[in-house]
Parts: structure tokens; sequence; C-alpha cells
């Protein structure tokens, strides 16, 4: 009985992936800087991997940064099918670098998709959120958006 | 500080086959796929063996569950090739998972536990649409970040792709050349997925629109043809058809057993001095996305343990799910500095003739990668490369004594690498 508050005690800890996306939908990009050696990474972890350190400390990214490496795709995933793209209709997605440090995979949003070959790398983006349904469900994705 | 690590007791490859490598049709089931790899091993082994010596199987398998809705496959394929009652293990490592299970062979051997062991790969993809094996290659990737930016298998290699680009300057035409290659080394292995060069392709072609009474195509050469957008879409920019690997059905199998019982199978064991595994973060959190640290991990386990290094390496099978991945290998493996790979692949380096061949089977693009399959099927074309089996894709050198292979699952995640010598 006791072990029952563990339900939404792991559903609401900040370093697990249940509240990153919850964080998300409320849109705001979270990570985790470990008070041990002080490495950001984002979505948060509850242990770094850089150094094992298990204390840490939830920050508020930015949400501003360069495109870090990018594609352009043609045969999305069913995922992307589902909100519209397809051969016709492309998709950038890529890594962002974020100015705390940290990188992260996102939605790339801005780009002339027809041109994948003018994208540079290093054009600064700033976060912005997709919101799409699947499955009957609204869920909200990360995104940057080209900023100049 | 990792310390060096050493086989319990040397483990040595004695017998190894290949299903054909394709699309079968609906209702064909990758257990007997495995039939065929070990049929084929059977005939392998010199001197024959008896199959109920066999200790124990480590299968490697990406997704039967998704592909072809069956799980605890280890048995079942056990059971099909009458290894009855036996150990049976499967392994998911996405991609790497037979290289993985190669490699837990060995150390069930080296640790002395087992003397004989059936190591292999299976996986049935083209049951599903494109779309669906897209979206189970992709749950291989990070759930909370790469899957939900749309990220696919290709994309995600594509993405690598432009890091490498815009470091290091390599062009569409560099992954193009190692398309060409490989496809010209498949076109002489008749259990290759695709066993046609890109020539072929244009030949082709080029009947085909004759046949239908329209214009005869016409391109320069076989760059020509894969700049061509009709012959060679984007799936990923700057990843094309001609850049990705195949979806495709197939399965290997190799017989491992120890150094010291080596020569009751055959006079010609090829021996295991070295292997290795590493892990990596998903591809943003790494320190270099134009390279994986895990396969450089793993390899530098791989050549300590077989105290050689990488200009001693005569030929290669390396993991090439799409031609960046040959380049991220070719420079990992530390065969060229990073950055330099792309000067030997220019100057065809890498072919059946030149200096250190890679992918001599038509790798990965061309001989096809049902994923389960793809790392045990490396070790059987160094098997018989090493054993100069290889009849017209043979490669020309003949001091083939040292052979590696390098099988990574999804885009890094896992790296294992595992050394051969030929005495």
């Amino acid at each position: 009985m006791a072990l029952e508050s563990k339900f939404s005690e792991v559903a609401e800890n900040e370093f697990y992936s249940s509240a990153y996306h919850k964080f998300l939908r409320e849109k705001k990009l979270v990570g985790s800087k470990c008070k041990k050696c002080g490495h950001i990474f984002v979505p948060p972890k509850p242990i770094c991997s850089k150094c094992q350190g298990s204390e840490m400390e939830l920050v508020n990214m930015k949400g501003k940064g360069k495109l870090a490496a990018y594609t352009v795709v043609a045969v999305g995933a069913p995922l992307m099918v589902e909100e519209g793209f397809d051969r016709e209709h492309h998709y950038c997605s890529g890594v962002v670098e974020l100015e705390e440090g940290a990188r992260v995979a996102a939605r790339i949003l801005g780009m002339d998709v027809t041109k994948p070959e003018q994208i540079k790398i290093g054009t600064p983006v700033a976060v912005d959120y997709v919101e799409a349904e699947h499955g009957g469900e609204k869920e909200t994705f990360l995104a940057f958006k080209a900023s100049s | 500080m990792q310390k060096q690590r050493k086989l319990g007791r040397g483990v040595a490859v004695v017998g190894a086959g290949i299903s054909k490598f394709g699309v079968y049709p609906k209702g064909v089931r990758a257990q007997d796929l495995f039939v065929e790899a070990y049929n084929e091993l059977k005939s392998s082994v010199d001197k024959g063996f008896d199959p109920k010596d066999i200790d124990a199987l480590y299968l490697g398998n990406g997704s039967s569950d998704v592909m072809e809705h069956q799980l605890h496959t280890a048995p079942s394929i056990g059971n099909r090739i009458g290894l009855i009652h036996k150990p049976t293990l499967k392994i998911e490592d996405a991609c790497a998972a037979s290289g993985v299970a190669f490699r837990e062979g060995i150390i069930a051997i080296a640790s002395g536990i087992y003397d004989i062991v059936l190591a292999g790969g299976i996986e049935k993809m083209t049951n599903l649409d494109t779309a669906h094996v897209t979206d189970a290659l992709a749950m291989a990737l990070d759930p909370d970040t790469e899957f939900v930016a749309g990220e696919t298998f290709p994309g995600i290699y594509a993405t690598i792709a432009t890091a490498h680009m815009a470091k290091y300057g390599t062009t569409v035409e560099d992954f193009m050349r190692l398309g060409i290659k490989n496809h010209y080394n498949g076109s002489l292995n008749p259990k290759a997925h695709f066993d046609v060069s890109i020539t072929d392709f244009m030949k082709r072609r080029i009947a085909s629109a004759v046949k239908k009474g329209l214009p005869e195509p016409h391109w320069a050469d076989e760059l020509e043809f894969l700049h061509d957008p009709a012959q060679n879409p984007v799936i990923a920019w700057p990843m094309r058809l001609f850049d990705c690997s195949t979806i495709c059905d197939g399965a290997s199998a190799v017989l491992l057993v120890a150094e010291d019982i080596a020569r009751d199978f055959t006079d010609k064991p090829i021996y295991v001095i070295g292997t290795g595994q590493a892990s990596d973060y998903p591809l943003a959190q790494r320190e270099d996305m134009t390279s994986i640290m895990g396969a450089k991990l793993a390899t530098k386990e791989a050549y300590e343990m077989a105290n050689v290094g990488p200009k001693d390496i005569k030929l290669a099978e390396v993991h090439d799910c799409f031609t960046i991945a040959e380049i991220l290998a070719m420079e990992d493996l530390g065969f060229y500095k990073a950055g330099e790979a792309v000067k030997a692949i220019r100057e065809g380096e890498n072919r059946l003739d030149g200096k250190l061949p890679i992918n001599m089977d038509g790798g990965l693009k061309a001989k096809g990668h049902p994923i389960g399959a793809s790392g045990t099927g490396m070790v059987v074309e160094i098997f018989k490369q090493m054993r100069e089996e290889c009849g017209p894709r043979q490669v020309k050198k003949k001091d083939v004594d040292l052979g590696l292979m390098h099988n990574v699952g999804a885009h890094g995640a896992t790296v294992v690498v595992n050394i051969f010598e030929r005495r």
C-alpha cells in the first residue's frame, strides 16, 4: 500500500521521460545539469552519462541555438506520413546545438525543403513546438525554427 | 582505465553458410532461410561434423516480433535444424544483432563452457511494406528525441552525412562512388540481393525504355546515372536510393569451435584473434557527430587483443547500411585519417584489386541488409575470402592473412568488431 505513491512519483519525476514530454506540452524545453560535473543533457537524465553523478538540477533551456546537422526526408516515418508528409512533401529533421552547449535532435522548421543542399549548418534557430494528433491523442513535438 | 582484455582460449571459424538474400514471397519464414544457410554451412565443413555436438545456438535477429509476429525465435530455429534441447539465445542489438551473437559465441567458447557453437542471424523484412519497415527500424532510434523528430534510419545517417560534408568537404559523388564499387562487387556475388552493377542497371533501364517505345535514355557514365533524380531519387537528403542498403530477407550462419579442436573440422580454420564491442549515445549527444566513438572503442579493444593495428588488416567487411556509414567505418577503424577516406574512394583503393579491399560481397548496399543476418553474413564472406574460395570476386592479393568485420547497430549505439587470422 505504502508504495502506491510511487506510481505518481515516477510519472512526475522531472528527470524521467514522461515529465520531459509533459514539459513539452507546456511548451517548456528542459534539461538536466549534473551537480557533480556540470554537464547538461537535453532531455534530462536521472544519472549523468559523463560521471555517473545522480544529483541533478532541472534547468530551463533558453531555446536558442544553431543547426548542427540535418536531413530532408522524402520517405518519411509513418508518424510523419500521418501528419501529411509524403514523397512530394518533404520535411527537415536535424540536430540543434543549444546556447547552453547541449545538443538535441528535433524537427526543423522554416527551411526551404525543396533545396536541401542550400540549408546551412550553423543557421541560428529558436525553439518552437509542433502539435499533432496521433491515435486520437494530442501530442507536442520539439521543433526549432530558423530565426534569422 | 579499461584493462586490456584477452580470450580465455582460442576460437576458430570452421564453417560458414548464407542464404540467397532478396525478396522471398510472403509465407516464406525466416526459419527456413536459416535452414538454407545452415545447409551451406554443413557442406563447408571440410571434414564434416556431427550436429549433435553443437553445444549452443546464438541467434541474431532484429525484429521477428514486428516483421513476422513471432517471439522466442531462437528455440524455434534450433528445433528447425534438429538442435532440439540445446541452449539457444536470441540477441537483439538492431542491425548488429548477429555480430553480437557471433561475439557472444566467441566469449562462450573462450570461457571454456562450450566447445562448439553455432552463431547466425535471420530477418524476414519484406512481409511489411516499406513504410512499416521504416517504422520498425526507426524504433531502434532514441524514442524521446530522434523518433519523434521524424528521423528514419536513412534520415539519421543522412544527418551524419551533412555534418561530415560540412566538416570535411565530403561530396555526394563520394557517396555515389561507394555505391558503384559495392554494386560491382555485388554483381559477382550470386547470393546478393542485387547481383547487378550500376552499369547493368543502366542497360536494364535502356532496354526497358526501348521495349516501351520510349526515347532511349542516355547517361555518360555511372555517376551521371546516379545524379539522375528519376533513376536515383532522394530518400533522405543527401542519401539517395543507391546510397541505401536494401530491405530484404536472408539468413547466415557460422560454426565456431575451440582452437584446440579446430583441425578436427578443417585444415583451413580461420582464427578469431580479437573481438571488441562498445555502445554510444544518441547522435545529438556525441561530442563529434562525424565519427562513431563506439566504433573507435570496439576497434581499439579488438586491435589490442589481436596485437595488430589498422595497417596490418588485408581486407574488411564493414557496415555500409548507407554509403556514409562505409566512410565512417573506414575512418573509425583507423584505415584512414578522419576526413581522408574519400581520397582512397576516389583512387579506387578499396576495390577487389585494390590495396585494401572493402565489402567484397557487395556490402549491405548490394548484397542486402536483412538486419539480423548481416553481422554473421560479413563473417561468412571473410571466411570464404581468407580461404580463397570466392571465385570471380576473390580479392586479387594473395596475402589475405588478416581480416576484419565491423557491424553497427542503429546509428552506432552498438558496434562490434572482430579480427580474423589465417595461419
